[in-house]
């Protein structure tokens, strides 16, 4: 059985998750200390909240270089909605806040969008990889056994916005606006939806997760 | 199209699903747990959960029934019913809610929703509104499912939880839930006419025709829906299967 870390840093769907990763088969632990994050073999970041709010609570807990600490040494991390938000450079919610700074980018909010579409995006959008990618672009990915065009379930105002082209893995388009929903930088992987509350497909999207450990 | 959700709602008390009329007069319909389990696999994209009488017996939500609905469901859930502080709205999320809605705590407290906001981010509050028309073509707010009179203006009051961050409203017809009689479409137009966040209508579904004629008429962005889903006319794959053919965009 595989096992996985889940971080909690009090700003989470811990038990969304837990059980999700449990029905795929893996063994989830809890960690909130910063020797038990950089212990971990697999890491995931969740997140349901604000920027500010989950950055305060990693730094509160002593997590902040546990987590930079643990992303460069190149094992698996996986960042959930806002999880995958704190590990980027910058946030704007509330003003700016210096994020975890494992990915380069910036989270920011969503611009304005055509007649009809309001925010948060709180929907089942689909998932695309970038224009132009080559059909294997997801291999070796948790959307490795995604067909393009499924359908995951969003919950945001902000998105992230990756500084590099490159790690974009995946897009979606909502009021005509596309945006990275899935990134992949390295060992970091982060997706905009909740792959624990999307169904079949999202437990697909974690089962490949654990079976690329 | 912009993608429209359709959301199985499970009223609770105590351990039972119930279902009323303009809700009032409930009876016990069946399990919430099979009957969450039988939504999330006939295609529902997401569940509310109600605990009807919460707060009319100033009794707090059932954590435990909440987790154990939890436990095989694998779309997002939205929890109600006395919720009214940061402490609770925590617990409710740790028992494997993704969202909250608050209709009763709110109005006693709407400072609770710009606390909720900052610490849990907009996209899990949900303000609740039960709105019952009055001879004058307004809708007064209701609480302690449609219980109470408030003497708040439904639409004032949708227009101040959205000033104090909410991130979704839940649109409840008193006098269309659960007649089975279609929506009260000139209370859904008066929301999405000026609000930002997503709209979701509740009360009156009464076919796939009823549903797609609230979402074309008004530009609500989710339609929950009660009795139609219970008594087992209509599973959520076949409303949307309908919606879809109509050009709706839908999860199907």
């Amino acid at each position: 059985m595989k096992t996985v870390a889940i971080v909690d840093y009090g700003a989470g769907n811990l038990f969304s998750l837990m059980k999700a990763l449990r029905y795929v088969g893996a063994s989830p632990t809890l960690v909130e200390t910063p020797e038990a994050v950089e212990g971990s073999e697999a890491l995931i970041i969740p997140g349901v909240g604000a920027f500010p709010a989950g950055m305060k609570a990693l730094q509160e807990r002593g997590l902040v270089s546990a987590v930079q600490t643990y992303a460069q040494s190149g094992k698996p991390l996986l960042g959930i909605c806002l999880g995958a938000q704190l590990l980027m450079s910058d946030g704007y919610e509330f003003g700016h806040t210096q994020g975890l700074g494992c990915v380069p980018g910036r989270v920011i909010k969503f611009p304005d969008l055509a007649p009809g579409y309001r925010v948060p995006n709180i929907n089942w959008n689909p998932v695309e990889p970038p224009e132009q990618a080559s059909p294997k672009y997801w291999q070796g990915t948790p959307l490795a056994h995604t067909l393009p065009g499924s359908q995951y379930y969003f919950v945001h105002s902000f998105i992230c916005e990756p500084e590099d082209d490159q790690d974009i893995l995946a897009q979606t388009t909502y009021g005509g606006f596309p945006f990275c929903s899935v990134y992949r930088r390295g060992n970091i992987v982060g997706s905009q939806f909740h792959p624990e509350k999307s169904g079949e497909v999202g437990l697909q999207f974690l089962k490949t997760f654990l079976d690329n450990l | 199209m912009k993608p429209i959700r359709l959301i199985s709602r499970i009223d609770l008390k105590g351990k039972n699903a119930v279902k009323g009329i303009q809700l009032e007069g409930i009876r016990v319909v069946g399990d919430p747990c099979q009957m969450a389990q039988r939504y999330y696999h006939d295609g529902a994209d997401e569940l509310f959960l109600l605990d009807v009488v919460a707060s009319l017996y100033e009794r707090d939500l059932d954590l435990e029934l909440i987790k154990h609905i939890a436990q095989q469901v694998f779309i997002p859930i939205t929890v109600g019913g006395r919720i009214r502080s940061i402490e609770q709205i925590r617990e409710v999320l740790r028992s494997g809610a993704d969202k909250v809605a608050l209709n009763t705590g709110a109005i006693a407290n709407p400072s609770v929703l710009a606390h909720a906001v900052e610490a849990f981010g907009a996209q899990c509050i949900v303000l609740s509104i039960e709105a019952k028309r009055k001879t004058d073509g307004q809708w007064e707010a209701y609480t302690e499912s449609g219980r109470q009179k408030t003497g708040l203006d439904a639409v004032a009051w949708a227009k101040r939880g959205i000033q104090l961050g909410v991130g979704e409203l839940l649109i409840t017809s008193i006098d269309a839930e659960g007649m089975r009689a279609g929506f009260d479409l000139e209370l859904m137009n008066a929301i999405t006419a000026f609000s930002p966040v997503p709209v979701i209508a509740h009360g009156g579904a009464a076919s796939p025709a009823s549903i797609q004629q609230v979402i074309v008429k008004t530009g609500v962005d989710a339609v929950s829906a009660a009795s139609m889903f219970h008594y087992m006319q209509y599973t959520p794959r076949e409303v949307k299967a309908v919606l879809h053919k109509a050009g709706i965009a839908v999860r199907v």
